[in-house]
């Protein structure tokens, strides 16, 4: 049940409420917890709300931390 | 998925289980807590364990809601829905908890109790909401993470003045949680254990901030690290690089979604509307003080428990159920005589067998058929 997903935002709703998408599959969720919710933005939704946003900048650079870490192992990995 | 995919890439994967191969010690051998349900279920999934060198292990930890629920806690809220004009809602993963009577929510149900599964605290306030005369009560679960979402929807219950939806607050904190196993064992802990993949989803929520301390007091790392096997591997290389290196701090994988101080507005709505609870036992860790919330003073009419003046049952767990010493890392699931042969997900006997971010159920679905002695494993460049 701890399981949060990342979805994206398709509209802003009245009441702190938005809709969301997540492969084709739409949801109305809580964002009264995320500032200057917008749509188009990533954010990490549980039990019905976001808990958190995602960063775009800090995924890129996590994959390229994990990618240039790698890098070593590129053709020889088993 | 976005976000998620990437993260599963399994050339990737194995690449940075070489970089952990090279990391290690020769000679060390490294013990690492994975907090959360979530990490349990994923490395099993994903056969993490299977990549790594044979001198790192992995322990369970409590981070499962489901699990550490005391039973005493459910049996109250069964009794509520058999014996009072009561709609109950609940999570599905709590449905075949089965309690010391034999009986869980699904049994209940079956003999008549309204009990309805709910996605979201949202759904149970909107069935309060569509049936007036009927009192509606959710039962919460859930660590930091989970509690803003209640927080919210009480919230959004006092502004509607909905008079017939009440809670029985479940909710539990990490950093009381990590204390409580590190006092288990007289040497500190689960015997061997080096650090901690600290928990995602509740630090975007309370940030690293509280985490600091818990390194500091134990003098272990914690990784806050997402759920995705690459996120799982890359925090266990950071876990290394700091045992390697003596050092024993907060560092921050997950840095796509958990800031420094985490979500304000989500501690802002848990602070409004919960208080800390003295006392709550916890399945497997006992009576942890301060480690768990409830309903402040100023929310009383929504509490559940004063509402229908509900006590909880002191109930012990079935005594050949080893899920009390899998919860705090000191046994592992195979090693309970149930698992597998009386206890399967289809007829649990334990908590942990019931989630599927338990450990025992992790285990079932993902691991069994493994026999970790027969394992290929990377062994560290330079052994023999
Ligand atoms: S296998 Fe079943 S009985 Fe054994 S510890 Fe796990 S949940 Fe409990």
């Amino acid at each position: 049940m701890c399981l949060a997903v990342p979805v994206r935002v398709t509209e802003i709703l009245p009441e702190g409420m938005a809709r969301a998408e997540l492969d084709g599959v739409c949801m109305t969720i809580g964002v009264m917890m995320i500032e200057n919710i917008a749509v188009g933005d990533y954010v990490v939704q549980h039990v019905g709300y976001a808990i958190a946003r995602l960063d775009p900048d800090e995924a890129r650079r996590t994959l390229e931390l994990i990618r240039g870490a790698s890098t070593k192992y590129d053709g020889t990995a088993t | 998925m976005k976000h998620v995919d990437d993260y599963r890439d399994g050339d990737l994967a194995r690449s940075l289980a070489r970089l952990i191969a090279d990391t290690v010690l020769p000679g060390r051998s490294y013990a690492f807590m994975e907090f959360c349900g979530g990490h349990t279920h994923a490395i099993s999934r994903y056969g993490v364990e299977d990549l790594l060198p044979a001198s790192i292990r992995l322990i369970h930890g409590p981070g499962c809601p489901v699990c550490v629920l005391p039973v005493g806690r459910l049996a109250a809220a069964i009794d509520l829905a058999r014996m009072q004009p009561v709609t109950l809602c609940v999570y599905g993963d709590l449905m075949r908890v089965p309690t010391a009577r034999g009986q869980s929510l699904l049994t209940a149900k079956a003999d008549g109790a309204d009990v309805r599964m709910v996605y979201s605290p949202l759904d149970a306030a909107r069935v309060a909401e569509q049936n007036p005369a009927r009192e509606t009560v959710f039962f919460a679960i859930g660590f930091e993470t989970t509690a803003p979402a209640t927080a919210q929807t009480i919230l959004y219950a006092a502004r509607k003045g909905l008079g017939n939806f009440s809670v029985i607050c479940n909710h539990v904190l990490t950093p009381p949680a990590i204390d409580a196993i590190m006092a288990t064992s007289t040497d500190g802990g689960p015997p061997g254990l080096d650090g901690f993949l600290g928990p995602a989803h509740v630090a975007t929520v309370t940030g690293i901030t509280p985490f600091q301390s818990v390194a500091a007091r134990h003098s272990k790392p914690v990784v806050i690290a997402g759920f995705e096997p690459l996120d799982v591997l890359q925090a266990i290389l950071m876990l290394t690089h700091q045992i390697n290196d003596g050092r024993a701090v907060v560092e921050n994988q997950y840095r796509r979604a958990v800031t420094a101080s985490g979500n304000r507005l989500a501690q802002e709505a848990t602070a409004k509307v919960f208080a800390l609870r003295e006392r709550f036992d916890w399945r497997g860790l006992g009576v942890v003080a301060n480690g768990a919330l409830r309903l402040n003073e100023n929310y009383d009419r929504f509490d559940a428990e004063k509402r229908f003046a509900l006590s909880t049952p002191t109930m012990s767990d079935n005594p050949a159920c080893a899920c009390a010493d899998v919860l705090r890392g000191a046994r592992k699931p195979a090693e309970c005589r149930l698992f597998g042969t009386v206890c399967t997900p289809e007829t649990p006997i334990g908590s942990c067998m019931v989630s599927s971010e338990g450990a025992c159920a992790a285990h079932w679905t993902y691991g069994r058929f493994r026999d970790p002695a027969d394992r290929p494993r990377l062994e560290p460049a330079g052994a023999a």
